[in-house]
Order: C-alpha cells, then sequence, then structure tokens
C-alpha cells in the first residue's frame, strides 16, 4: 500500500452547491472549483485512509481506469491541491491538522 | 454620526471644516442616535505626509485591527468600539475606512458589501452586481420615477431573519448621487450584463455562489472572517434568486424588473 494520505486542509472553506465543490482558501481568499476527482478526494481525505485505498475504493470504483494509473494522477493531484493549501499530505496518518 | 446600514458611527474631529465637510458629504446618513457602534477619532495630517499610492491593507493584531493605505493610517478596537484615522482633509479616505469597518462587522454578522447598484421598488430590493463597467451606473440612471435607488456602486447586505435586505448607502460611482437612506427584503440578485435586447436568465447555483464572491468586497486577510464571508455567499444563493441580466441600454430593461 502507498504510505501517503491525505488530510482536508481545515484553514479552508468548503461548500458543495448542486454536486460542485467549491473550496476558498483562508489565506489568500482564492476560490477553487474541484472536478469530480479532485471532489471525490477531498471527501475522502480523512487523514487517516491511505492514498491508494481511496483510490481502489473510490476512484477506481466511479472511473473505468488502471489502478496504477490512477494511483499516480491521484498523487499529483493530491500534491498540487496541497500547494494551494487545499490538502495536507504526509508519509504517515494525519490527526488534528498534524501527523500522529 | 454617520448612520448606514444600522450602525451609527460616532465621527469626532476637532477641524471644523473638516467636519463640515463630513456633514455634506453623509447628508442622509446623518444620525442622532444617542448609541455610537462604533467611534473614530480623526487627525488630520499634512498632505505630504501621505503616501501615494500604496495599496490597502488590513490587518488583526492583539485585538486591534489596522487599516492602512497611502492615504490613511486607521486602528479599531472591537472590544472597546473604538479607534482613530489619521488622514488628509479629504472625503475619500475616510469613506475607505468606513467601507472596510462595515465589511469587518457585515461579515461577523452573515452579511456583506457587494460591487453592485440596488434599488427598492414596490417595497423589494433588487440587486445588479457586476464589475466596472458592467452596467451598474447605467441601470441606476435607467430607473423610473417608481424606483428608489439605493446605489450605484455598493450595496449594503444584511441579513435579516430568512432572508437578506438592502441598505442605501452612500458610496457612490459615477452617478455621483448618493443612495436613499431606506431598506428592502432583496428579491433578487441579477449578474449584469450588456447585450442587443433585454432578458433573463436563469443561472446555476455554482455559478451564481462563484459570481457573488467575485463581487464582494473584502479586505482583511483573516482566515476566520474570510471563511465567514465564504459561507454567507452560500447562504444568500440559498435564499435569494439570481439570475443573468443582459440589458441593452435604454429604459425599457426595467419592465423585467420588479
Amino acid at each position: 500500500m502507498s504510505n501517503l494520505y491525505v488530510a482536508r486542509n481545515p484553514r479552508v472553506a468548503a461548500r458543495s452547491l448542486d454536486g460542485e465543490m467549491m473550496i476558498m482558501s483562508g489565506r489568500d481568499s482564492t476560490l477553487f472549483t474541484l472536478n469530480k476527482t479532485a471532489t471525490i478526494l477531498w471527501q475522502a481525505a480523512d487523514g487517516t485512509t491511505p492514498l491508494e485505498q481511496i483510490v481502489q475504493q473510490k476512484i477506481c470504483a466511479e472511473f473505468e481506469v488502471e489502478a496504477g494509473e490512477a494511483l499516480r494522477d491521484a498523487e499529483t493531484l493530491a500534491r498540487d491541491l496541497a500547494s494551494h493549501g487545499i490538502l495536507q499530505i504526509s508519509a504517515e496518518p494525519i490527526v488534528c491538522g498534524g501527523s500522529k | 454620526m454617520v448612520e448606514i446600514g444600522g450602525i451609527p458611527v460616532r465621527v469626532s474631529t476637532l477641524n471644523p471644516d473638516f467636519l463640515g465637510m463630513l456633514q455634506n458629504r453623509y447628508a442622509g446618513f446623518l444620525s442622532h442616535s444617542e448609541q455610537a457602534e462604533i467611534e473614530f477619532k480623526v487627525d488630520l495630517i499634512d498632505p505630504g505626509l501621505s503616501d501615494g499610492d500604496r495599496p490597502v491593507e488590513v490587518r488583526y493584531q492583539r485585538g486591534v485591527w489596522m487599516f492602512q493605505r497611502g492615504d490613511f493610517v486607521a486602528e479599531w478596537q472591537p472590544a472597546s468600539r473604538s479607534g482613530w484615522i489619521r488622514q488628509t482633509a479629504n472625503p475619500y479616505s475616510i469613506d475607505a475606512v468606513l467601507r472596510i469597518v462595515h465589511t469587518l462587522v457585515l461579515a461577523k454578522q452573515g452579511g456583506f458589501l457587494l460591487h453592485a447598484a440596488s434599488a427598492i421598488r414596490n417595497g423589494r430590493a433588487f440587486v445588479f452586481a457586476g464589475v466596472s463597467e458592467a452596467g451598474k451606473t447605467t441601470i441606476s440612471r435607467l430607473a423610473p420615477l417608481d424606483v428608489t435607488l439605493l446605489t450605484d456602486e455598493i450595496s449594503y447586505v444584511r441579513r435579516q431573519d430568512d432572508g437578506y435586505v438592502a441598505f442605501g448607502t452612500p458610496f457612490t460611482g459615477e452617478l455621483a448621487k448618493l443612495g436613499e437612506n431606506v431598506s428592502g427584503p432583496i428579491a433578487a440578485l441579477y449578474l449584469l450584463a450588456k447585450g442587443s435586447e433585454n432578458r433573463i436568465e436563469p443561472i446555476a447555483a455554482g455559478e451564481a455562489a462563484r459570481s457573488l464572491l467575485a463581487n464582494v468586497l473584502f479586505f482583511a486577510k483573516d482566515e476566520e472572517l474570510v471563511q465567514a464571508t465564504f459561507h454567507t455567499a452560500f447562504e444568500f444563493v440559498n435564499r435569494v434568486q439570481v439570475s443573468r441580466l443582459t440589458f441593452f441600454p435604454d429604459a425599457r430593461v426595467w419592465e423585467l424588473i420588479g
């Protein structure tokens, strides 16, 4: 299993409206609208479920995509979202905004 | 006392000429309330001491808000409801301070200031949002006689019961005419677009929220208030009809409104 864990950053505001997930950075007020894959990742990012498990259970179940490719794409996406301060990523489970 | 949106702000100055200028600038929004919710003392400085084009900065530190722009510095302490403004003798600096402090108060209360014209017709308020050149001043200028203009530039929106109320403001745009100091429940928010004909089209809720947020005035670098304003925008979209109003600039557009 991948040892990458993802968690929603508690310092952003998020709302879902008619299936569209929108997130605003509290840091600089930038507004993001997540696509379907990013929304799945965001909603599943509890900090304790490994990214590989999220991909297998949530993304591969939703899209016809090969597991290895999906995981690589998910890692890229997670790092991108983390660079905007939307997600936190860690090699260890994340609890209350920090690693265990 | 300058009362906008039902919030009395006492502004005190030792300079009688500046006081007269403020009384003239905010005529129609002067209040005789005994209790101020916010108080500012204004210290006037020499024009040579202002800092040119420095952009506005709003930050919170140890219980005090600091507002700064090239032409003013101000502090406001919410706990004591008081603060001071250091500026040259002009009406624009204090106008900016008032806008900023109202955005902070409104953000805590589920309201906001919006780049939008607004008006009351038949007892209901209509808000017309858009960036510069979108048509805020044009649609205000075209308003028929039975319409009460609240503002052609900055709309004042407060949460009330299950809905939202728009208040008149003295914050003017190109029309350079103060809004009427009245309020009304908001019936609709229109996102303005100029076109060859007049029509109102529904828009998706997500687009409505994005467009609303794009037009909200907010200056503070403060995570708590940013998040509060974000959620307020969604609450507003859930409760108020938001549509796109494409209009040809003549008075017939008002046949669609009210």
